[in-house]
């Protein structure tokens, strides 16, 4: 027998009518190049412009787009030509808000190069008019107000967790878990006002102190800190605590010696991620604790400097040279950014080395 | 044998268990004391604000208090609903990207990077909008009032400096994105797996199958994302104060040099130098902020529970 083999092999019926799947990128990479290309005449008739790569960059990917939902809605029909147009535009959301976040780093890393230096870790501002001068003060100071706050807040808001988990039942917990949802809403200068109107009471009116800060702080920390210790305590399985129950160890010793034990991980995670939220905090402490050039070790007494407050100074009230207050400015956010950063990744790392293995 | 059903045995209560649960509650007690310490200092320190002499204060420059609180509640308000018509559908996309787009390994950390939005302090959002962003956009505003002067929201004149209300609203809507976005993201992926294939047996497109399951199952989420993300923009005191150039006006040009400011930003501005009864109408400009900002939150947070409760995903 003799088959007659086609010269062509059929086409495969259920995938034709459908682009294959190299044509997207194809399109992609050739309107992308042909504004890169309209974008260098552009700058060739205009010698003084720059190249502009945003621009071209965004008309390509506005041609992409355009010439895949054309094409598909020719091969495809008009319902695969929606759905190709619904993913551009999802992934284009993504790349959008990706270059804020791309630009604001790159920004701080290049201005914030300028000044960080030794001098800007060691010098405080004191009788600094032009160029020169640190953020020392400002570094001690937000390391202290944070620490306070954090000793505020952290057993404030862990043993509420566990009355909302181990004991709170009816109303007055449904109250709890309500207002702490709503703390957690509060504008962070309304957080100030509250802590410079309580200090005024007992200090006389004008006072900014310390310690001002770190109660302003605190009233922004607690409802992190429960929140978070919350979801981890309920977390722990129900089997622990029964088993201690069935030893006859009494109920406060099983939180103490089996519940917080077994979640003592995340709850780290959640308090280093709620100080992360806070030492970035401007608003309440420019309210409450005032800013200085000097160095202050004591929260109790004068205005204490802080480093966000410090870059904000620094920006608003630029003296004379003023290159030196953004200089200054930006090495503050460079090195905010990075304290931030670190703690965030270490709250991610403690969460992931020491957090128990459940079976799920 | 005595009939009596046994009564509930309670645990014997030692000393250490009335001092761990006494300080428990307390520390759960002190929370709401907190809370309310901050609306009564507000009033109590507000009040003489409100009802201050306008001739006593520099502040209101002869006006009563509300005409002076008037333009800052529209600027507040103004600048923050701009903020979210210009992130919601952003925020939208990433989610649904993330969570029905983005290949599986990768979906966890480009969450981490809009995440990573959230972990940038706001002054330096504020430092980074008045010096790149800012500067980026003022050709387009110019191109804006040039072509489009007809429109009430680009009368212009362009500001020179682009330190306008709608560059405000951009930085507000970039530091608002990722709280929508996790929960949008959340309840994307707590449609039921079932609703997402059963649209899929049906022949329906990946769009189509969000649009009929996903999107109806996760209104409720976007909405209450939306609605923290106002509280957020609405009470955001940096980033505005640093971006905007403002003088107290209702305009609705974005794009002009002439803006209104926000309650918390005037507050930022004018509180370090207030002295006196300034001072008192600044804080109660700020018990007007905290009631606006606890309206919004307490609808968003009452929409979330109400969906906790009737949706099928628990």
């Amino acid at each position: 027998m003799t088959n007659l083999t086609p010269a062509r092999p059929i086409e495969n019926a259920y995938t034709a009518g459908q682009l294959p799947r190299w044509a997207p990128l194809l399109i992609l990479i050739s309107s992308l190049a042909t504004f890169v290309i309209i974008f260098m005449f552009v700058q060739a008739g205009q010698p003084a412009s720059q190249f502009n790569i945003v621009g071209a960059v965004l008309f390509g990917v506005l041609l992409y787009i355009l010439v895949l939902v054309t094409v598909s809605r020719l091969v495809e029909g008009h319902r695969q030509a929606i759905d190709r147009l619904v993913t551009s535009l999802v992934a284009l959301a993504f790349l959008v808000a990706l270059l804020p976040l791309v630009s604001l780093l790159y920004t701080v890393v290049i201005n914030g190069a300028a000044r960080f230096d030794l001098d800007f870790f060691t010098l405080s501002l004191r009788n600094v008019v032009g160029e020169g001068g640190g953020a020392a003060h400002a570094i001690i100071g937000t390391l202290q107000m944070t620490l306070a706050a954090a000793l505020i807040s952290v057993p404030i808001g862990l043993l509420a967790s566990i009355y909302l988990v181990e004991y709170g039942r009816g109303r007055l917990a449904q109250a709890i878990t309500f207002f702490v949802d709503v703390m957690t809403g509060i504008p962070s200068i309304v957080a100030g006002l509250f802590a410079y109107s309580l200090i005024v009471i007992f200090f006389g009116p004008g006072v900014r102190l310390g310690i001002a800060g770190a109660l302003a702080l605190s009233v922004l920390m607690i409802p992190v800190v429960v929140r978070s210790s919350e979801e981890m305590l309920r977390l722990v399985p129900n089997e622990l605590r029964e088993a201690a129950f069935a030893l006859g160890v009494p109920k406060w010793l099983t939180v103490l010696k089996v519940v917080l034990p077994t979640s003592v991980a995340g709850i780290t995670t959640g308090v280093m991620l709620a100080i992360a939220r806070v030492i970035g905090e401007t608003a309440p402490l420019l309210v409450a604790a005032g800013f200085t050039n000097n160095f202050n070790y004591s929260l109790f007494s004068d205005r204490m400097q802080s480093l966000p407050v410090y870059v904000y100074s620094s920006y608003i009230s630029q003296g004379t040279d003023a290159q030196a207050y953004i200089d200054r400015a930006w090495a503050g956010a460079l090195t905010l950014i990075l304290i931030v950063m670190a703690l965030n990744l270490l709250a991610r790392l403690i969460a992931k080395i020491f957090s128990p293995k459940t079976g799920r | 044998m005595t009939s009596t059903a046994a009564s509930r045995i309670r645990a014997k209560q030692r000393p250490g268990d009335r001092l761990f649960s006494g300080a428990a509650l307390a520390a759960g007690a002190l929370i709401l004391a907190i809370l309310a310490a901050v609306a009564a200092f507000l009033v109590v320190q507000g009040i003489p604000g409100i009802t201050a002499n306008p001739e006593d204060t520099t502040l209101l420059e002869g006006t009563d208090f509300w005409t002076y609180v008037g333009p800052l509640v529209f600027g507040t308000v103004w600048s923050a609903a701009i903020a979210l018509i210009v992130a919601v559908p952003i925020a939208i996309g990433i989610a649904l990207f993330i969570s029905h787009y983005a290949p599986r390994p990768l979906a966890a950390t480009l969450g981490y990077i809009i995440d990573l939005l959230a972990a940038v302090p706001s002054v330096v959002f504020g430092l980074w909008g008045a010096n790149v962003l800012a500067v980026g956009v003022q050709p387009f505003y110019a191109w804006l009032a040039e072509n489009f002067s007809w429109i009430p929201l680009f009368a212009g004149p362009a500001s020179g400096t682009g330190r306008t209300v709608l560059t405000a609203s951009l930085v507000l809507a970039v530091m608002v994105l990722p709280i929508i976005t996790a929960i949008s993201r959340e309840v994307f992926l707590q449609t039921p797996l079932l609703h997402q294939e059963a649209a899929l047996a049906l022949g329906a497109t990946r769009w189509e199958m969000i649009k009929i399951a996903v999107l109806p199952f996760g209104r409720a989420g976007i909405v209450s994302g939306a609605m923290l993300g106002l509280g957020r923009a609405l009470g955001e005191t940096m980033a505005v104060a640093m971006v905007l150039s403002a003088s107290n006006v209702i305009t609705f040009d974005v794009i002009s040099s002439i803006n209104p400011a926000t309650i918390a930003a005037n507050i930022a501005l004018s509180f370090p130098e207030a002295y006196g009864l300034n001072v008192n109408v600044l804080i109660a400009t700020g018990l007007i902020l905290f009631a606006i900002t606890l309206i919004v939150n307490t609808i968003a947070r009452y929409i979330v529970n109400r969906r906790k409760e009737f949706s099928g995903a628990n």
